[in-house]
């Protein structure tokens, strides 16, 4: 009975010890080097793998700054975690932060249904990239939103969410890391990373329709009939395809409310500072 | 207003209530030969485990995973059934319900339900109460043809257990069987034996499979692989042995090898979705039928074989891709 | 005993609803207004050559093919150019169209109005391709690839038989049954002008066993010509598709990524060999069509000839209205046809029918959860895994992966969502994974 356990012991032990040491070779022999400074550097990140600052993920970011002179180092940036992950990365490398303003993604359609009322029904659609293959949309605006939330579904960080009442999507501004991942997925693209200005927000044409103004009208009472009003105003704007863009660079707090109190269609949309 | 949709726009009506309901109607010659030979003791075994199968389905429904209620489906029924055929008629009901807990509530719905579990649920039921109760799971009645109650609760073997217990190599001890205790063929077709309720009769599960390739529920390829494996591997081994426990066409008409080819290898859930899949699936379930019954403990493996097999379906289905259209032989 | 032809691998038998099949072609009412897109082929849109204000002809060249990839168009009524512009076609997106005024029915004195059969083809090969070319002709099977292409052979291939597809499978539509019933003679010479095109005397028109009128029709006049016969097929659907057909006739099969010509065959749609011999020998070029005008909801079910243009909702009108109880209108046939949003939108040339559906049955219905049932896998007729292909896009699998499964290969044929008893919408997975392979 004893030499009975004591076997077991030893033959237990022993695959135990020959295990440990098997695992303790190949983990010394098959070691891989990893840089303390590409550690350091992704535990400062959101580590969220969306891919925005264009490397293929966290990691990926962290060994491109690890290895990043001074001047380029300059090119590299985390939307997500914006300036103060920034300045973080950049104080382990001990280099100046740049300065970026703070960006957001907006959404250019305000084709809910109240101002583009539905004209066919969806059937069994359920995702934006199919809809907009076979029809212009419920709307009838060809460049709308669908209301089939492709993008709700992309977004990693809950910024965005789909409101029953409206149909449309809504961008929490302070949720938003503006990682771009709406942007890529809006079969329609409807989404805009936008910079605002720290002095005074954002001003931008909530209508991508490039129709003739009649027929834009026709489909949705907000949509960019190209009338030229706002151009007159600032003169950065401009008006191609009967639709008017509005560049980041024309300062919201300077001219924001003035063109959207004079947008006939009420089509351009001003904010207000949202970051604080 | 008009409707916008993708092509198709035709659907077959051939949805997965009316796949399931055709399963059902292909289960019922079984259930009539259970209760030709096992009497009303057969009725309430297979009703017993529907009732609770399909009530267990509804209260995991209704107030765990808060989704609609899927018992219209009749999976419930169908897992219902296949757990009753597995049953022996003198089953006592508060084990049924065991194993219909098991079955539901651990098998299924623990994994999401419908579509999502990876083991068969009525071969999950009956392997518990089989390990849990293998007392009350192994006493088989003997069949008494068009007598509702079984005139003498006399009890027998089945022909699997008298071929595994004329082993050669056993001791004279448990050499309890001889060759000529085996019922005879005809029998064993028409399910004249002592078994499991559902899987006596091999003509009321072969009535079943015609039904069930007729309405196009399954393809032919799983049961007629599994039989055939088990027809070669027995013969190849009673050709070289000569050991009469491998006696060929005694494993092909008893034991649950008839059903478990029929209906649990062929469960849409646990079984490799294309063609080359299930043939693979088909062979191993085969092999893995034989050795068990052969070389283990047990006299029964299809149940067994069909739960390994199930495990190793996610694998199979990885890597039996079909060749598709143009691509190279 | 006649062998009967078919493809093994996937494929469904499917309700057929031909309800129009014994109708004989009418010649629809020339509209007051029609708008003709000037892009109605793959490619791109021709270029425009009138202006507004301008007299037109029946016939008469209204936009040039721009490139190799692109094909003429032509007036279908005579009468004035009142306007050019982007008009919203069947999808509601808009399309440059050119809207033409009807005023008479005038036609160019070029074209040979005379009903008798033209026997004779005295053209060389080059003269030929140079007619189909003018002739405006695009495969009217529903892809719109144009003709001429399609039967100049490149250098280094060389072309053995060429298969007219008379298959017709999808549900309802009977326009290529009536115009093999009506118009076999004129398709038989439609065949040897092509092969003459080809330079091979070999035509096998293949027909669905489904149209028996047909194929006696045709066996009977095939017999008067050398080098044109004509094979009977298993209905299965998709019998019509290019590469399904190739295998049910020949037996070869297209390898990955190869057209038809590369195992020496060439494929045309009955309608396209029918407009070939009325380009070729008639002078008339591509600008009416027949249209199947049906489906539950219809009221007067009839096989139209409809010129390019007219507005599909006059061809509503002609066979009794759309009643209220129609909840979808389906241009082509209910398996790859699309539901339409604009009725006002124009017939073009890849028009093949117009379905008005009221049942229950032809609305989608809601989708459970999948059964693993496999019956998408062995329902393929290109041999995929939609249920792989919809796991794949639901976990965001990147297109490398989706290649892997062979997404890009799926002809669209619909089966995989027909036969699917969860109702799980596949071929729209496979759509997306074709649309995310194509991006890169």
């Amino acid at each position: 009975m004893d030499d009975l356990i004591l076997l077991n012991i030893l033959i237990l032990g022993g695959t135990a010890f020959i295990a440990a040491l098997v695992l303790y070779i190949v983990s010394k022999r098959f070691a891989v080097k990893t840089d303390e400074m590409v550690i350091s550097i992704a535990a400062a990140l959101p580590q969220a793998n969306c891919g925005a600052c264009g490397k293929a993920g966290c990691a990926d970011f962290a060994t491109a700054c690890a290895r990043a002179d001074e001047a380029s180092f300059a090119n590299l940036y985390c939307p997500v975690g914006g300036a103060a992950v920034m300045q973080k990365i950049a104080s382990l490398r001990g280099f100046a932060a740049t300065d970026k303003a703070p960006t957001v993604a907006v959404l250019r359609c305000q084709g809910n249904c109240q101002n583009a009322p539905a004209k066919v029904n969806y059937e069994a659609v359920s995702s934006c990239r199919i809809a907009n293959r076979i029809s212009s949309g419920q709307s009838g605006c060809p460049d709308g939103c669908l209301h089939l939330g492709d993008c709700v579904k992309v977004c990693k960080f809950g910024a965005l969410s789909f409101d029953e009442a409206s149909g449309m999507p809504v961008v929490d501004s302070k949720k938003c890391t503006s990682c771009g991942a709406c942007v890529k997925i809006c079969p329609r693209g409807l989404f805009e990373i936008r910079p605002q200005s720290l002095a005074g927000g954002m001003v931008y044409v909530a209508c991508r329709n490039k129709q003739k103004g009649a027929v834009a009208r026709k489909n949705c009472s907000k949509a960019c009939i190209g009338c030229m009003k706002c151009a007159k105003i600032c003169d950065k704007i401009k008006i191609e395809n009967n639709l008017s863009y509005i560049p980041p660079e024309v300062d919201a707090g300077e001219f924001g409310a003035e063109l959207a109190q004079n947008c006939p269609t009420s089509a351009i949309i001003y904010k207000e500072r949202i970051h604080d | 207003m008009l409707k916008i949709s993708t092509n198709p726009h035709m659907q077959t009506n051939r949805d997965t209530k009316a796949l399931m309901l055709d399963v059902v109607i292909a289960l019922m010659p079984a259930a009539i030969s259970a209760i030709l030979f096992f009497g009303i003791d057969a009725l309430r075994v297979i009703l017993t485990s529907v009732a609770a199968c399909v009530m267990f389905e509804y209260l995991a429904c209704r107030y765990w995973l808060k989704t609609q209620n899927s018992t219209v489906d009749f999976s419930a029924v169908i897992t219902g059934i296949l757990l009753a055929y597995n049953l022996p008629s003198t089953m006592p009901c508060w084990m049924i319900l065991i194993g219909a807990f098991m079955a539901i509530i651990v098998a299924k719905m623990c994994f999401g339900g419908l579509g999502k579990n990876i083991f068969n649920p009525a071969l999950v039921g009956r392997v518990f109460l089989f390990i849990s109760f293998p007392v009350q799971m192994t006493v088989w009645p003997k069949p008494h043809f068009l007598q509702m109650v079984s005139p003498d609760g006399s009890t027998g073997a089945t022909p699997l257990r008298i071929l595994k217990s004329i082993d050669a190599s056993s001791s004279a001890s448990a050499q309890m069987y001889s060759p000529e205790d085996l019922p005879s063929y005809l029998d064993m077709f028409l399910g004249n034996i002592g078994g499991c309720i559902g899987e006596i009769s091999a003509l009321a599960l072969l009535l079943g499979f015609a039904w069930l390739l007729y309405r196009k529920v399954i393809t032919w390829h799983i049961p007629v692989y599994y039989v055939a494996t088990v027809l070669v591997f027995t013969s190849v081994l009673y050709f070289t042995t000569g050991d009469m426990k491998f006696l060929p066409l005694a494993h092909l008409l008893s034991g649950g090898l008839m059903l478990g080819a029929i209906f649990m290898a062929t469960d849409y859930t646990t079984s490799p979705m294309t063609l080359k899949g299930q043939i693979i699936f088909a062979i191993g379930c085969g092999i893995l039928t034989v050795i068990i019954r052969s070389f283990s403990a047990y006299p029964e493996g299809v149940s067994f074989a069909i739960l390994i097999m199930n495990a190793l379906v996610p694998l199979i289905d990885k890597y039996a891709v079909q060749r598709c259209y143009g691509e190279k032989r | 005993m006649i062998k009967e032809y078919t493809f093994p691998m996937g494929g469904l038998h499917i309700e057929k609803y031909k309800i129009t099949a014994d109708c004989p072609i009418v010649e629809a009412q020339i509209p007051e207004i029609v708008n003709i897109p000037v892009k109605q082929h793959i490619g791109s849109p021709a270029k425009i050559l009138v202006s507004k204000g301008d007299k037109v002809k029946v016939g008469t060249l209204l936009a040039d093919a721009d490139g190799i990839v692109s094909s003429d168009v032509h007036s279908s009524v005579s009468g004035e150019v009142i306007k050019i512009e982007d008009l919203p076609s069947a999808s509601g997106y808009e399309e440059k169209m050119i809207t033409i005024k009807t005023e008479g029915d005038k036609w160019e004195k070029s074209v040979n109005r005379k009903p008798e059969v033209i026997k004779e083809i005295n053209l060389t090969q080059e003269e030929i391709i140079t007619k189909i070319r003018e002739g405006g002709i695009v495969g009217m099977g529903g892809a719109g690839y144009p003709t001429p292409i399609k039967t100049s052979v490149p250098e280094g291939k060389k072309v053995e038989l060429l298969i007219i597809n008379g298959i017709e499978c999808e549900p309802f539509l009977t326009a290529d049954d009536r115009l093999m019933v009506e118009h076999a003679e004129e398709i038989i010479m439609g065949a040897r002008v092509i092969n003459r095109a080809l330079g091979i005397q070999n035509a096998i028109i293949a027909i669905d066993e489904n149209k028996p009128r047909a194929i006696e029709i045709l066996t009977n006049l095939s017999k008067r010509y050398i080098g044109v016969n004509v094979k009977v097929c298993r209905t299965k659907y998709p019998q019509g598709g290019e590469k399904q057909l190739i295998k049910a006739i020949t037996g070869k099969e297209l390898p990955l990524g190869k057209l038809p010509i590369d195992v020496g065959c060439i494929v045309q749609n009955v309608g396209t060999v029918f407009a070939v011999y009325e380009a070729v020998l008639k002078n008339k070029p591509l600008f009416e069509r027949i249209v199947t005008v049906s489906g539950d909801g219809c009221q007067h079910p009839c096989n139209y000839k409809v010129r390019v243009g007219t507005p599909v909702s006059d061809l509503i009108e002609a066979t009794g209205g759309l009643s209220t109880d129609v909840h979808k209108i389906v241009l082509g046939g209910p398996m790859m046809g699309n539901a339409i949003v604009n009725t006002s939108a124009p017939v073009t040339k890849l028009t093949s029918g117009i379905l008005l559906l009221k049942d229950e049955n032809f609305s989608k219905k809601e989708a459970s959860s999948c059964i693993r049932c496999g019956k998408c896998a062995l329902s393929c007729p290109a041999g995929l895994r939609p249920f792989a292909i919809k796991q794949a896009i639901s976990f965001n699998d990147t297109a490398e992966d989706l290649r892997k499964l062979h997404a890009g290969d799926c002809i669209e044929c619909g089966c995989c969502a027909y036969v699917c008893p969860a109702n799980i919408p596949l071929l729209d997975y496979c759509k997306i994974a074709k649309q995310e392979i194509r991006k890169k």
